[in-house]
């Protein structure tokens, strides 16, 4: 016992090193290996107060390519208004009736990164809001990522680039699914993989959200087609993406919210037992 | 005593909060920057209780990973470099720091250019490693390492000159 005891103050300063660093460690390795309950994020209040006020000085600074993204907006949600109100002018429909199957909740980014493996941004809006888990986020542009952890006033999202993040997407000419994954290389591209070789592939065709789960409603846009190689088996293509998005100067986002995705769920346990 | 104390505590928060406001969004070509937290690791005292500084450092290091939401990497880089630090001295410094009276306000120039890369060198090996965590990207971790390891050691040493106590 005697020695046991001297073995450990002896060495007191190597037994602590190796502690702290099996720590660090195992955290490491927890964020590597799951999407879910991360103990240290930056969804609390302490990082959400610095990026928020860091970021209320120098949101001045990209006010006008803000502006130019707006216009852009409204200008392409006035084309459909009016496209749409001449074709259905006698149809009526009492908003109070039908149910809206999404909800849109506004956000400011206050930190965004790109240039690690697995990144996430940070947003000013939390519990209080009604944020979950799992509620898409997407621009005007196209998708973003998923809601990670969540405090009372912010929540952390998992960016598209990142290589733990998977979506489902399609080709909007033909439908054809596949999952959407980063390769850690470019912010601008990220990859198509598990396409049908039997699909229809072009450079230049349009990639847009799959809608086959809850988190983001069918048809949200992600990217354009760079190219595309077979991979080495020959029965899937991989595709290069290169995303709508500037993932490196976003702002203003939305968070989507699927009022159906709590029904969807309890379903879809039931059939995995 | 209490001078150095204040200057430490000084020195920690000021470190994180450039560290998480402004380093962090540099990116350099996209992906560097610069880690300039470390200076914390470097210049604290020699004569020091290791376990404090080691509890000292593993806090840093975890606050930084908060921020950037990375897990343990920067907590664990840096925990590593406070418990391998008196190697780097003992290699720089020599016999200054076998007779513990090294102060790195007064020390030659070239020793402690030498004493910042090492550091700054091992440090920053040990991050990208555990953040790529994949040793078949060894080209993409030796990659960021070494220009992340340039700026920082850059910035460094700029730093720790320009704030070196006046004689």
């Amino acid at each position: 016992m005697q020695q046991i005891f001297n073995f450990v103050i002896r060495n007191k300063t190597f037994l602590l090193f190796l502690l702290l660093f099996g720590i660090a460690l195992s955290l490491t390795i927890q964020s590597h290996s799951y999407h879910r309950s991360k103990f240290i994020n930056s969804a609390n209040s302490l990082s959400g107060g610095v990026y928020g006020t860091v970021n209320s000085i120098g949101q001045y600074l990209d006010l006008k390519d803000q502006n130019i993204i707006l216009v852009e907006e409204n200008k392409k949600l006035r084309e459909e208004l009016l496209n749409t109100s001449k074709t259905n002018q006698n149809t009526s429909l009492d908003s109070n009736i039908v149910d809206k199957k999404f909800k849109i909740i506004t956000a400011e980014i206050y930190k965004n990164s790109y240039n690690s493996p697995n990144n996430y941004l940070t947003i000013n809006r939390g519990k209080r809001d009604s944020i979950q888990q799992d509620f898409g986020v997407i621009t005007s542009k196209g998708i973003v990522g998923i809601i990670d952890n969540t405090s009372n006033k912010f929540s952390t999202v998992l960016s598209i680039l990142s290589k733990k993040s998977r979506i489902n997407a399609k080709l909007k000419s033909s439908n054809q699914s596949g999952s959407l994954k980063w390769n850690g290389a470019s912010p601008y591209i990220a990859q198509l993989e598990d396409v049908s070789k039997f699909a229809k592939v072009s450079v230049g065709d349009t990639i847009v959200t799959g809608g086959q789960s809850a988190i983001f409603p069918k048809g949200i846009g992600i990217g354009r087609i760079e190219e595309f190689t077979t991979d080495a088996s020959g029965d899937t293509y991989t595709i290069q993406v290169r995303l709508f998005n500037d993932m490196t100067t976003l702002q203003h986002v939305y968070i989507i919210k699927n009022n159906d995705a709590e029904e969807l769920e309890i379903l879809e346990a039931l059939n995995d037992e | 005593m209490n001078n150095s104390l204040a200057s430490n505590i000084i020195r920690f928060i000021v470190l994180l909060l450039a560290q998480v406001t402004i380093c962090n969004n540099i990116n350099l070509l996209g992906y560097i920057n610069p880690y300039i937290y470390i200076i914390f690791i470097l210049l604290f005292p020699v004569k020091n209780n290791r376990l404090l500084f080691l509890v000292l450092v593993f806090n840093l290091g975890l606050i930084v990973d908060m921020f950037m939401d990375s897990g343990g990497i920067h907590a664990g880089a840096s925990v590593f470099l406070a418990f391998a630090r008196p190697v780097f001295l003992k290699y720089a410094f020599g016999t200054m720091y076998d007779h513990q009276n090294l102060k790195f306000g007064n020390s030659d120039i070239g020793a402690l250019i030498m004493y910042v890369s090492g550091c700054v060198i091992f440090h920053h090996l040990i991050l990208f490693y555990l953040e790529i965590f994949n040793i078949s990207q060894i080209i993409l971790l030796l990659k960021k390492a070494l220009f992340s390891s340039i700026f920082t050691v850059a910035l460094s040493l700029l730093l720790i000159l320009l704030f070196k106590p006046r004689k």
